[in-house]
């Protein structure tokens, strides 16, 4: 058992499978020598060498692009993008190659890729390094978008996403990367793709959320646990595909359901999962759904005073359940 | 007095250049019929390579069909049929039917892809499949696998960020990549000085660290030698290359297109005059290979395969639509 922390648990997931397996190889920008602006794939370059820690030009599109290519071949490209968002770039690549290769082939070709891209606001990113950009991907079907919240799952989703035989978009957020700490088992483990997460049982209010948020919902639970509000807490894991069943069951159990993204509200994630709980749960609901997420402004401010209003808090948090559990 | 036999010098046989001619002349006429099912309302829609058979000939034919792999574009029904794809499946194709190898109907024509042929799958938006072409290079160069990739694509697709992240990226890395431009002067209705900036696209190479060569599109021979010397020089381990290949559209853009609305009948009368099938026919009638009896021979039986092929993708069954959500994720 080692404490690791959520980006050194992505960093081991990528040693252990390019270990296990020659045809895994990192593709990004300064992923080589410099060991990743976040450090993420440390010391594989020296391990693994430049053939498969590759230092690409910085050009997103020919990172995900040429890994596309190489995975149709029949490897395991892991490309990273440096910042989520300075993936749009690449978006093509992504929804009109990657997600279509297996349907408009009827089978005959497939793209196990994997992509990295580090998301999420709290370390004075401003505007254009610290955007929620699942939202645009999570309709494309042929996509799988995981986004893990904790050291153990950030581990076995990579590793999921790595072993897959589609496309997986890896969304990691970087404020956890040195935040959260956890004891991971030695043993190989992979954390199901398509699979949501009990991540805190409780019997008076739900909490759907992923990623982040999720370190914020559970330090909330714990506060208003001293309140005799007991929360319930699902972590969606992969927010593409949704698991409608485990969505379904939560908002069932309480009757009420808080829906947390750090993503703009309108159109998000959690939108979809609203949706599903509308079709499914009417009946079951004992309060109209409600949602916590950033205001509709483009993206995060600089200023310190501004990110903090975009972003989700614990007492945002803590404020909405409160009123939820009152209801 | 015949001809100065230019094919033998590099390597081709007799055989090879009537096979050469076969291939060319059979895209012609399927490319023809599939123009007259549209016109007759039973396929929705048709993009014709018409002009560019000896291009697409040439290039694929100094390939190992065998180990090397290319990642062609909407026009290339050459380049397919050489390296496997039979008549009856680009009927399939056409007719979207059930059985099409390269989509089971799902894509338009002219999308091709067959991985036990080594043709690597395409979509509609241009240049996308040069980063792929260049990722199958580089595994390729990781797996010390030894084969070559071929991309191509049109002129006016040489203005995207794909091509040109694609060839730093090959240049960068010098992986053994050909690119194969087929410049018929032409993006849909914009004219080649309107669309590209520098006098050629061969000089584009010069960016990317590999070298750009121009060769005569309408001459198989021509474009054989060239695609050779990369194809050797990139098996070598020498790097990466960029051939434009200068051709002619002898058809409107695709079967929804009027060319009439840019192309004034001059321009058409001159570009018909550099028919790549008929100039290639003379110079292999000139060597002495081809004469009225073999061509009129040749051409029955193309006619044969091509009225066979129609009948049987036009009674073949469309697929259930049932499977309209199948193979989204692997099963």
């Amino acid at each position: 058992m080692t404490e690791l922390s959520y980006i050194e648990a992505i960093k081991t997931a990528m040693y252990e499978e390019m270990e296990r397996d020659e045809d895994v190889f990192i593709i990004g920008e300064d992923v080589g020598a410099k060991g990743g602006v976040f450090r993420a794939t440390e010391g594989l370059y020296d391990t693994f060498g430049s053939d498969r820690v590759i230092d690409a030009p910085l050009a997103e599109s020919g990172i995900v692009g040429v890994g596309i290519g190489a995975a149709m071949y029949g490897m395991r490209p892991i490309a990273e993008i440096q910042f989520a968002d300075f993936i749009l770039p690449a978006v093509n690549q992504i929804v009109s190659e990657a997600a279509k290769i297996r349907y408009r082939s009827n089978n005959d070709w497939n793209c196990p890729i994997t992509i990295r891209a580090p998301y999420g606001g709290g370390v004075n990113g401003a505007l254009y390094h610290s955007q929620s950009l699942e939202a645009m991907f999570s309709n494309q079907p042929g996509l799988k978008v995981v986004i893990p919240s904790t050291p153990y799952d950030a581990k076995g989703l990579l590793k999921a996403a790595i072993r897959d035989n589609d496309p997986v978009l890896y969304f990691e957020h970087k404020r956890a990367y040195r935040l959260l700490k956890e004891t991971l088992p030695e043993e190989d483990y992979v954390v199901p793709i398509g699979k949501a997460d009990v991540k805190r049982t409780g019997e008076d209010i739900t909490i759907i959320t992923y990623g982040l948020c999720v370190h914020h919902s559970l330090q909330a639970a714990e506060s208003l646990a001293e309140e005799n509000i007991d929360v319930h807490v699902l972590d969606l894991r992969t927010v593409y595909p949704l698991d409608q069943e485990a969505i379904i069951e939560a908002a069932n159990k309480t009757g009420k359901v808080l829906l947390v993204t750090e993503d703009n509200k309108e159109g998000s994630v959690i939108g979809e999962v609203a949706a599903i709980i509308a079709e499914h749960c009417l009946f079951e609901l004992d309060a109209p759904v409600k949602r916590l997420a950033a205001p509709d402004a483009p993206s995060m401010p600089y200023a310190h005073v501004l990110e903090k209003e975009f972003l989700i808090t614990k007492e945002k948090i803590e404020h909405e359940a409160r009123q939820l559990a009152h209801f | 007095m015949m001809k100065k036999n230019k094919h033998t010098s590099l390597g081709l046989t007799d055989d090879d250049v009537l096979a050469m001619y076969r291939t060319m002349l059979l895209t012609r006429k399927i490319d023809e019929r599939m123009l007259l099912l549209n016109r007759s309302g039973q396929i929705p829609f048709l993009v014709s390579g018409k002009g560019q058979e000896a291009a697409q000939i040439g290039a694929a034919f100094a390939l190992d069909t065998k180990v090397d792999y290319v990642a062609p574009y909407y026009r290339d029904m050459a380049v397919v049929l050489h390296f496997g794809m039979t008549t009856k499946e680009l009927m399939l194709l056409a007719f979207a039917k059930e059985e099409d190898p390269n989509s089971a109907g799902r894509q338009m024509p002219g999308h091709y892809g067959q991985k036990k042929n080594n043709i690597i799958t395409g979509s509609s938006p241009v240049s996308t499949q040069v980063p792929h072409a260049v990722g199958f290079a580089l595994a390729s160069r990781i797996k010390q696998d030894p084969f070559v990739t071929l991309v191509t694509l049109g002129d006016g697709s040489t203005n995207q960020g794909d091509f040109h992240e694609g060839l730093n990226f090959a240049g960068v890395h010098q992986l053994p990549v050909i690119t194969f431009v087929q410049n018929n002067k032409f993006a849909i209705s914009v004219p080649f000085e309107k669309q590209v900036a520098s006098e050629n696209i061969a000089v584009r190479a010069s960016s990317y660290g590999m070298p750009g060569i121009i060769v005569d599109g309408n001459d198989p021979l021509d474009v054989y030698q060239a695609v050779k010397k990369a194809r050797e020089r990139a098996i070598n381990d020498e790097g990466p290359t960029l051939i434009e290949a200068v051709t002619e559209r002898l058809s409107a853009h695709s079967s929804d297109d009027n060319d009439q609305l840019y192309r004034t009948v001059e321009e058409l009368k001159e570009a018909h005059a550099n028919d790549c099938l008929v100039t290639f026919a003379n110079y292999l009638e000139e060597v002495g290979l081809l004469n009225e009896t073999i061509k009129a021979d040749l051409q029955n039986e193309i006619m044969n395969e091509v009225n066979e092929a129609t009948t049987y993708a036009e009674k073949a069954s469309y697929a259930d639509v049932r499977t309209i959500t199948d193979y989204v994720y692997e099963v």
